[in-house]
């Protein structure tokens, strides 16, 4: 009976709504929970398409008909003005691309090194293991605004000859700095989560402490930590804004200087929408690594 | 022979984790072709010695001497000294991220700069000679704890050790898939390989070892002839032992 019911396929078993022959008692009862089955689903869809329309048609009602909606459509959505603003924004965004490759390419570099100061376990290492640490710690406490700031008013200020003073580079530099070190503590947690017997085993084979870090556990934390690091990125490629205080025609500033010369915000959405194509398809290749990870631990936590 | 010098000698080891004192003293030496068997209650200190003696732990007092070196010396590049010996654990402890011939591969090609054609092949025949020839493109996580177990000994006969440290590699396994990872270590035997082998399964213990040592509270209470020892315990604490594993079924 067991093996029937096992051998029998999922179109074969949905096919078949009633019982033709209701001979056995048990594949009675099982026509019968189908049913219910059924009709559980039919309702949970009719409960759920009701649910929305009411949400999402209060929602709408509620703003197309309140006062300043007239307004409001006009100034955010103006056809017109996104089109014609549409190709300086593009213009602009370009250059977000551009610093955030750049950046996110330092951003991977430097939190490693730190990560990797901040687990060395060598004397030597004692100074650069304060100096990682308080890093870390600093620049994941200060706002990334302000380190904008500080670094693309402070640094041309100090007027030291050979430092850069372009505010493209000083800007990356600052989100550089701030986003190193929450990396730093990203690839942290994975090297700290790849258990010790995987160094003993390294060791005992012959390994040095440098081979086996670099064979045995970095290959391992990084594949672990890499949903952790999308989701910064997410947050980096939002944050390049950030360099427009400085001057730089990025696509904000460029949608902030359209909008306050033509009194119509509607830039803006173009600049809004530009991010989103960046940062929705980003967030799905999160979700999508994240369950992946999740389905490999789980295959291996089963045999 | 016996008047060679032992592969493996130790000599008056102490170890102690803050106030526990896991290692009071142990005396020990594995002779060429000679396989030892350490016993005792977990806890009792054979992992602690294993480890000590592949300078996994350091020890606080006393020396650990490969072929009449002295490689516990501050002086001793634990490094060199670690790729003379080879370790088997008790969870396997293989790379999850690579497969099962780079497990293998992996010491002998980066850290002992073996040929690494000629290292894949000798890997490919010892695999093949443990029932794993099949098995060489897969990850760990596809393997039986038994497979996995073989792979571990193969990796680390890879690396062409001077003596084998066995550390209760069986344990964590299901009781069917015992028999195939003991029957690698007694074809290893049979080849006279030198092993250290720390075990909770007596009858291999009085097959496989030349001698027995029962670790008792972080000493060696009792020791001699395997029939001896197992069959006719003189100390109480080995009489109380073995009486529970008796009455556990682990004979």
């Amino acid at each position: 009976m067991d093996g029937r019911r096992r051998g029998r396929t999922g179109a074969e078993v949905l096919s078949q709504t009633r019982p033709a022959e209701p001979r056995s008692g048990g594949r009675g009862r099982r026509a019968v929970r189908e049913a219910a089955r059924r009709r559980r689903a039919a309702q949970g869809a009719a409960i759920s398409g009701l649910s929305t329309v009411v949400v999402l048609g209060g929602l709408a009602a509620l703003i197309l008909t309140s006062k300043g909606w007239p307004n409001v459509r006009d100034t955010f959505f103006d056809w017109d003005a996104f089109k014609d603003s549409f190709p300086d924004v593009l213009h602009g965004f370009w250059l977000d691309v551009k610093i955030f490759v750049v950046v996110e390419i330092v951003v991977l570099v430097l939190g490693l090194v730190v990560a990797l100061v901040r687990a060395s376990r060598a004397p030597t290492f004692f100074p650069f293991r304060i100096l990682a640490a308080s890093y870390t710690d600093i620049f994941r406490g200060l706002p990334v605004i302000l380190v904008v700031y500080l670094i693309g008013f402070g640094v041309p200020a100090l007027e030291l000859s050979g430092v850069p003073s372009d505010p493209v580079v000083l800007g990356g530099f600052a989100l550089a700095l701030c986003y190193g070190a929450y990396v730093a503590e990203v690839y942290r947690a994975g090297i700290e989560s790849i258990h010790p017997s995987q160094t003993s085993a390294a060791l005992s084979l012959g390994l040095t402490p440098g081979q086996s870090t670099r064979f045995v556990v970095l290959p391992q934390a990084i594949r672990r930590v890499i949903p952790p690091l999308l989701n910064d990125f997410i947050a980096l490629q939002k944050d390049v804004a950030l360099v427009s205080i400085l001057g730089p025609l990025e696509a904000f500033r460029v949608a902030q200087i359209s909008a306050s010369s033509t009194f119509n915000y509607t830039p803006l959405l173009a600049a809004a929408v530009l991010y989103l194509a960046v940062t929705i398809p980003m967030a799905r290749l999160v979700d999508r690594a994240t369950a992946r990870d999740r389905l490999l631990r789980s295959a291996g936590a089963a045999v | 022979m016996s008047a060679a010098v032992p592969v493996l000698e130790v000599q008056g080891v102490t170890k102690a984790y803050g106030d526990v004192e896991v290692l009071r003293g142990v005396d020990l030496a594995v002779r060429e072709h000679e396989a030892i068997a350490l016993i005792g209650a977990s806890g009792s200190g054979k992992s602690t010695l294993l480890r000590c003696i592949d300078l996994l732990e350091d020890i606080d007092d006393g020396d650990v001497l490969l072929d009449g070196e002295v490689i516990t010396d501050p002086s001793m590049n634990p490094v060199q000294a670690r790729r003379r010996l080879a370790m088997v654990f008790q969870a396997y402890n293989l790379f999850p991220h690579l497969s099962v011939i780079d497990n293998v591969l992996l010491a002998p090609s980066r850290a002992h700069g073996f040929d690494r054609e000629e290292a894949a092949e000798s890997a490919r025949e010892l695999l093949r000679r443990f029932g794993l020839g099949d098995r060489e493109g897969d990850y760990p996580d596809r393997l039986s704890g038994g497979q996995q177990q073989r792979v571990a000994i193969v990796r680390a006969l890879a690396t062409r050790p001077r003596a084998l440290l066995l550390d209760e590699i069986t344990s964590a396994l299901d009781p069917e898939l015992v028999g195939e990872v003991l029957e690698v270590v007694r074809e290893l035997k049979e080849e006279g390989m030198t092993m250290l082998i720390a075990t909770h399964e007596m009858g291999f213990a009085r097959d496989v070892a030349d001698e027995v040592c029962f670790l008792h509270d972080g000493r060696i209470l009792e020791r001699g002839e395997p029939g001896r020892v197992l069959a006719d315990p003189q100390q109480p604490e080995t009489q109380r032992f073995l009486h529970r594993l008796l009455s556990a079924g682990r004979t």
